[in-house]
């Protein structure tokens, strides 16, 4: 007796082949239905062009999406998930021809005849007993080990989810098993395990060859295999783990404008006259947003990494997308009417202000996620709303009101912004005026026209200037804050306003460059303006003089200390300028550069600058500054060197907190270069 | 419930170099930047909150020179229904009385259940405007005023005493209420919300249109003739404790102790 096929043995007296196909319209059309209801709402969001540059999205796709190349940021959930993601894709042929055997026992693939099919079922084979092994791995490590990061802090998750899709999975591989181990043991030769593993230890289990029960397992195992693959598929657009569908069209759809703002709403020309600015309701989401909604894995990856979670402010950024995703499963059901909404404002009360202003936009969220999934545009989106509710903390109020009133957030009047220039011995710094030219254009920014502590920073860079010879000038009273942060806070009226003044004193002067040590100023000027000017950050510029020989440094000041260097957000993760300044430290004699164990993309947040130096957060534990101050102080740092202003100061207030006054301290690359210049006479 | 706040504009000193003007009679403000005073912006946003919450109209005025506008403008942003600007060369150099007298011939023809200021102004502090406005209307008058709630046509509030004690009060409308800060959070007017009421007019009333002879605004209308304005001599005593944080905070305490800070 030969073993029958599948598609040979009728159920229930009608033809298999009938039942495949009512199985497969039944599934597919209810697979269907469920993905309309979810992009229909995605129909509904708001506007966001997301065709462009499609040579650059498909390298997002390969390289994030197919190469899955965050995975191993954590190393061992990200090789078994790239063990199951490649699975997955060679699996994919095996199901599509596991379909076809329902309708005819001799089914195969185009292409997917004699030896290549021989191959493909080997290479099958292996991959079954991986993916099983790959799942056990990771129930047993999601029940015992709990990772910290699965979490659900201030909401509840979807764990459970894991298990059902981890389990279904495991099944489909058991009973493909079971399928091809039943066969084996009916037709098999000796020699196969080698080639068929998985059949063979199927075959383990499988009863005589010849019987009737083995014929039942062959089939069983079959139908069961389909339905349990057809179960699985529409599961996944109601769970979390709809990121199996959604994640590679998620990277191919991400932002590329890295480090700036999203506009109020794309498409519009006068935000100003919009019924609602920014996002109160679910639906002013963008469709680009409510997709990473939906494509959100849990994973937690963007909570570990996120500074406002560490020290215990109420964010934690996967809250809000399983909040988010919650929300619009809710209320935007697959069956039945929509839930009334009106009761229920999205902004404030599922997502709470608490939440929004807590963040500090430094990007580790973003830089962390496998499937790029942004928070920042979303949370200024929010912020917007807020803003225009006249919802914003009081101790932000000021600074803005300052800034509105002042161009700057310290209250300093407008004729003293250039009043740091006066003592400063053998030093010339040229206010430009309109009409003016110098070579470069050194943006002070408010922090470094009126902060005294920072106004260090900017002596010691006039000082590098003058020493290296650059022609250089600053704008003086024409300066205005560069609105890095009010853009940042959902200010947006504000940012234009600012904005627009620091331009038009840009296009009244006659420059090369301009050049500023604050990456918030940097940041917003490069990316955020709507005229671009050349722009680079002092490291850069101190780099290519370094490079030109036109700067050179004693090891005096260092002498031999242990040096870490703190890598700030807005030159770091946002503009990717990670060398330029160990460039400019690897150059100073006797350094002993130690790296923290979070550096670079790493990097963790010292609290935010800008207007954020204002805000008062009353849930955190600790500072987000002493954090990172344990952090250097683990390396055995002497010297902390960062290159930014707000660093500076969150880092230095951190080690008088922490009591490492004496032991560390910290200071601006700016700083550590002017004290180290060679030709540079110390006072 | 028909509210009528009363604001001021005044310098901003925070962090400006002040100077002596000539005559040593006020201090040089033409480069000084003013706002709202900080007292009136409570005052303006508890008008607000009560119409938000009870219904009625809220109405904004001040005595101030044309740059005030702003202000008033803002103030509108914030949630009011009007306002007007009340303005005449023959203003300047008014005192709280003569102020007092401008707002009282402009309010009293007009129907109102509340008149709400802050307590006190920032530039002089003199708290005087509020006081002598209820005098001049006939209405009853408290300072310090916050938590404000109406039952029927009264209204019953908490007045902040010395020593961090609260006195609970019931007063007929219509009354006037001098705020004290702090009584809620005012809320962030932001560049849009300025936008959506650049249109709505506010109008300029003159010393004419008030009613008002120019012998009763102004210096002559004044009560209080200013000497002359002085800075504080250079203080001695300042102390910079220096030293590690602990060695610090510890003279920091006995400084405190000696000088009765602490017990
Ligand atoms: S940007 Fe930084 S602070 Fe904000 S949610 Fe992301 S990680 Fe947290
Ligand atoms: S947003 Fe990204 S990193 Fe965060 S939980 Fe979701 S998938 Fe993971």
């Amino acid at each position: 007796m030969t073993l029958l096929e599948p598609a040979d043995v009728p159920i229930a007296g009608i033809p298999a082949y009938i039942v495949a196909l009512i199985i497969l319209t039944l599934a597919l059309c209810f697979f269907a239905f469920v993905m309309y209801r979810r992009i229909d709402l995605l129909r509904r969001g708001m506007p966001d062009p997301r065709f462009s540059d499609i040579g650059e999205r498909i390298k997002l796709a390969l390289v994030y999406g197919f190469g899955q190349y965050r995975q191993p940021r954590y190393l061992g959930a990200g090789v078994l998930h790239i063990l199951l993601f490649a699975g997955f894709m060679i699996l994919s042929l095996r199901s599509l021809t596991l379909i076809g055997l329902g309708f005819s026992p001799d089914f195969h693939l185009p292409l997917l005849t004699g030896s290549a099919a021989f191959a493909y079922e080997v290479l099958k084979d292996y991959v079954v007993l991986m993916v099983l092994a790959v799942c056990i791995i990771c129930i047993v490590r999601r029940a015992v080990f709990t990772p910290a990061r699965y979490d659900h802090p201030g909401g509840k998750g979807h764990g459970s989810e894991a298990y059902v899709i981890l389990g279904l999975v495991s099944a489909l591989m058991i009973t493909d098993m079971v399928f091809d181990g039943s066969a084996l043991k009916q037709n098999g030769a000796q020699g196969h395990a080698l080639f068929f593993p998985a059949a063979s230890i199927g075959a383990l289990f499988m009863p005589e060859k010849g019987s009737q029960a083995l014929n039942y397992l062959h089939i069983g195992g079959y139908w069961a295999h389909i339905l349990v693959f057809f179960g699985l598929l529409n599961f996944l657009p109601i769970s979390k783990h709809f990121h199996v569908i959604t994640a590679i069209p998620n990277v191919f759809f991400s932002n590329l404008n890295k480090g700036a703002i999203k506009p109020v709403e794309c498409g519009v020309d006068d935000w100003m006259e919009l019924p609602e600015c920014g996002v109160g309701h679910f639906e002013r989401f963008t469709w680009k947003h409510i997709l990473d909604f939906y494509s959100c894995a849990d994973c937690g990856r963007c909570s570990d990494n996120c500074p406002a979670t560490t020290v215990g402010r109420t964010l934690s950024p996967k809250m809000i997308s399983i909040k988010a995703r919650d929300f619009a499963y809710e209320h935007y059901p697959i069956f039945g009417a929509e839930k009334d909404r009106s009761k229920i404002q999205f902004t404030g009360d599922v997502v709470t202000g608490d939440e929004i202003w807590a963040c500090t936009t430094c990007g580790a969220c973003e830089a962390e996620c496998p499937i790029l999934i942004e928070y920042i545009d979303k949370i200024v989106d929010m912020r917007r709303y807020l803003i225009d509710q006249g919802d914003v903390p009081q101790s932000l109020q000021k600074p803005m009101q300052q800034i509105k009133k002042k161009g700057n957030a310290y209250g300093g009047s407008k004729a003293k912004r250039a009043a740091w220039t006066k003592d400063l011995e053998g030093v010339e710094v040229r206010e430009l005026k309109k009409g003016e030219a110098a070579d470069l254009l050194f943006f002070v920014d408010s922090c470094g026209s009126f902060d005294p502590r920072i106004q260090e920073i900017s002596k010691s860079f006039a000082r590098i200037l003058t020493a290296s010879g650059s022609d250089f000038g600053i704008l003086g009273a024409d300066e205005t804050d560069s609105g890095n942060e009010i853009r940042r806070l959902g200010e947006e009226g504000l940012f234009e306003q600012v904005c627009q003044k620091n331009i038009a004193a840009f296009l009244e002067r006659d420059f090369k460059e301009i050049v500023t040590f604050d990456p918030h100023a940097f940041n917003t000027i490069r990316n955020d303006y709507p005229e671009k000017f050349p722009i680079v950050h002092a490291s850069q510029l101190m780099a290519r003089l370094v490079r030109n020989g036109r700067l050179s440094f004693t090891g005096d000041y260092v002498q031999g200390k242990v040096v870490t260097y703190h890598d700030p957000c807005y030159l770091g993760r946002h503009n990717g300028i990670y060398e330029d300044p160990r460039f400019v430290l690897g150059r100073i004699p006797g350094i002993r550069l130690r790296e923290m164990e979070r550096s670079r993309s790493r990097s963790f947040c010292c609290s935010g600058g800008g207007l954020l130096l204002w805000y008062e957060n009353e849930q955190e534990r600790e500072r987000m500054g002493e954090v990172r101050v344990k952090m250097a102080s683990e390396v055995g740092a002497e010297i902390v060197v960062t290159a930014c202003p707000f660093c500076l100061i969150n880092l230095e207030d951190a080690i008088k907190t922490t009591g490492n006054e004496g032991k560390m301290e910290v200071v601006d690359l700016v700083e550590l270069v002017d004290r180290s210049l060679g030709t540079h006479a110390r006072e | 419930m028909d509210i009528i706040v009363c604001v001021k504009w005044v310098p901003d000193t925070s962090e400006a170099d002040l100077a002596i003007a000539g005559g040593a009679k006020d201090i040089k403000k033409d480069d000084l930047d003013h706002d709202i005073n900080d007292w009136d912006r409570f005052a303006v946003e508890e008008a607000v909150q009560i119409k938000e919450k009870v219904g009625g109209k809220v109405t904004v005025v001040s005595v101030a020179p044309e740059d005030a506008e702003e202000m008033l403008r803002e103030s509108l942003a914030r949630g009011a229904d009007e306002a007007f600007h009340l303005w005449d060369d023959a203003f300047e150099g008014s005192d709280g009385y003569a102020v007092a007298t401008i707002l009282a011939k402009f309010i009293k023809d007009r129907p109102f259940d509340l008149i709400l200021t802050g307590t006190l102004a920032d530039d002089d502090c003199s708290g005087q405007v509020g006081g002598m406005l209820a005098a001049m209307l006939g209405v009853p008058n408290a300072v310090l005023v916050s938590s404000i709630e109406f039952l029927d046509r009264k209204v019953k509030f908490k007045k902040e005493l010395e020593g961090g004690l609260y006195e609970a009060v019931e007063m007929d409308l219509p009354a006037q209420l001098s705020v004290a800060t702090g009584l809620n959070e005012p809320r962030f007017v932001s560049i849009r919300a300025v936008r959506k009421v650049a249109s709505a007019e506010i109008p300029v009333i003159d010393c004419g249109e008030l009613g008002l002879d120019e012998s009763q605004v102004g210096p002559q209308g004044s009560k209080i003739q200013v000497e002359e304005v002085a800075m504080p001599p250079e203080g001695e005593g300042a102390e910079i404790i220096g030293g590690g944080a602990e060695e610090a905070a510890g003279r920091l305490a006995e400084i405190l102790k000696e000088k009765g800070g602490i017990g």
